[in-house]
């Protein structure tokens, strides 16, 4: 797979949430995805933004215009070194919820997703990666 | 070791008074800034002072901190005053030539002066675009507050019938003011007893759980205090990612526009929409 291009931003306060949701706009829009797609892009990014900053204290964003020879697609990585989650598998269980929201935000961004995947250890953070291709 | 600070002590006077005619001669409509002067001396003085160290390249250092002081004070009320980042930095550019010119007249020989030149001209570059840098920051900010507080002098419930509110939102809808915007929605349903809300989100952009958990949230209160909410304006992109997300809207009733929503309420509240021929027709 190749990289086109890349850039690291910070994700630590709800204004960087906005940031985010703008920069992964104009990254969705200059790869050629239509409306609803970037949509969706833009939704799951705000999505695990937010988790970056509510649950895991804060942590960073890799965005990458990729191309896997035949398809072009941006890829997402959100970091953090917050408290991990101990149970993935309930924590993806939609209505699952430890702040009182609805609890559909990491079901919600794997299904806007076309690859998705989480990695998270107790006491060392969290790692979501996710892509969608053209 | 560079010559500039004895140029700039030896010729000080000198290099004040043509930089101030460039920036005359260069001043905009607005004229010039206030304390123009004194800026210019505190700017020459720090640049003297600073550059004794023998650092000209990294501004970064600790001996540049009084100098990037001076700077980002400069930049903020710049840009209150409605500069661009590229007139600020215009400000330390225009000392170039003045500068040269001092350069150029004590210097002993022709390399000495290529030299001085140089290392001078990087150096005002770097201090013109840490104006730019600071500029922007500043006007970032000042953007914000303005945002902020043209949110809290609209009242953005409306009333457009006996009995029927509407709620246009616009704009990003993760902030505070959500909060906010949602109480004063159920504070006019009870001041007004209205029967029926519309909640416009024809200029959300993103609508997310959050944004979908505070709509849920307000339909269910505005539903306690007894008016049923209508959520207009999902546009195609956002009923699609909705879907996607797994937010059940439930039982809400939802309209493509505004205009649907509002000739909904009025059927609902027992109103009927005639269209009169025009009488001379
Ligand atoms: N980066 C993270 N660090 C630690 N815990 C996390 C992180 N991301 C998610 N979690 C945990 O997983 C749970 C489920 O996350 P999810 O995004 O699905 O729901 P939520 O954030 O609680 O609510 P919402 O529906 O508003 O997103 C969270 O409540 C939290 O306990
Ligand atoms: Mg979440």
């Amino acid at each position: 797979m190749d990289i086109e291009r890349s850039e690291v931003i910070r994700v630590t306060s709800s204004e960087d949430v906005v940031r985010i949701r703008q920069l992964v706009r104009e990254w969705a829009i200059r790869s050629g995805f239509n409306l609803v797609e970037q949509t969706k892009i833009v939704t799951g990014a705000s999505e695990i933004a937010r988790n970056t900053v509510n649950h895991g204290g804060g942590g960073t964003l890799l965005v990458e215009a990729v191309n896997n020879g035949s398809r072009r697609g941006i890829r997402l990585t959100f970091e953090d070194k917050g408290p991990g989650i101990a149970d993935l598998e309930l924590a993806m269980k939609d209505g699952y919820s430890t702040g009182g929201g609805l609890g559909l935000g990491l079901g919600g961004a794997k299904r806007l997703s076309n690859e998705f995947e989480i990695s998270s250890r107790p006491g060392e953070g969290t790692r979501v990666r996710m892509t969608r291709w053209k | 070791m560079s010559k500039l600070p004895d140029v700039l002590k030896r010729r000080e006077a000198g290099i004040l008074t043509e930089w101030l005619r460039e920036l005359k001669q260069s001043a905009g409509l607005r004229g010039l800034p206030p304390n123009l002067e004194e800026t210019c001396r505190a700017f020459l003085v720090q640049l003297a002072q600073a550059s004794r160290n023998g650092n000209l390249t990294d501004i970064g250092k600790p001996e540049w901190n009084e100098m990037r002081h001076l700077l980002e004070e400069l930049s903020v009320s710049r840009a209150r005053q409605g500069d661009t980042p590229s007139e600020t930095a215009g400000f330390v550019f225009s000392l170039k030539q003045p500068l040269f010119a001092a350069i150029r007249d004590e210097a002993k020989n022709i390399e000495e002066m290529a030299g001085e030149t140089w290392m001078a001209s990087r150096l005002l570059d770097s201090l013109g675009l840490y104006t730019t840098e600071v500029h922007q920051k500043g006007r970032e900010d000042i953007i914000q507050r303005q945002q902020a507080e043209m949110m809290e002098l609209s009242t953005p419930v409306v009333r457009l019938w006996e009995g029927i509110l509407a709620l246009p939102l616009i704009g990003t809808l993760d902030s505070e003011r959500t909060q906010t915007v949602m109480e004063s929605l159920l504070e006019k349903i009870v001041e007004t007893g209205a029967a029926i809300a519309i909640i416009d989100i024809t200029g959300v952009p993103t609508v997310d759980t959050l944004v979908a958990q505070h709509l849920l949230k307000t339909v269910a209160a505005a539903r306690l205090m007894g008016a049923d909410c209508i959520i207009s304006g999902i546009r195609p992109q956002i009923a699609q990612t909705i879907v996607h997300l797994g937010v059940g809207l439930g039982d809400v009733i939802t309209k493509a526009s505004m205009a649907d929503a509002f000739s909904l309420a009025l059927k609902r509240s027992g109103y009927s929409l005639i269209r009169h021929q025009p009488e001379n027709a």
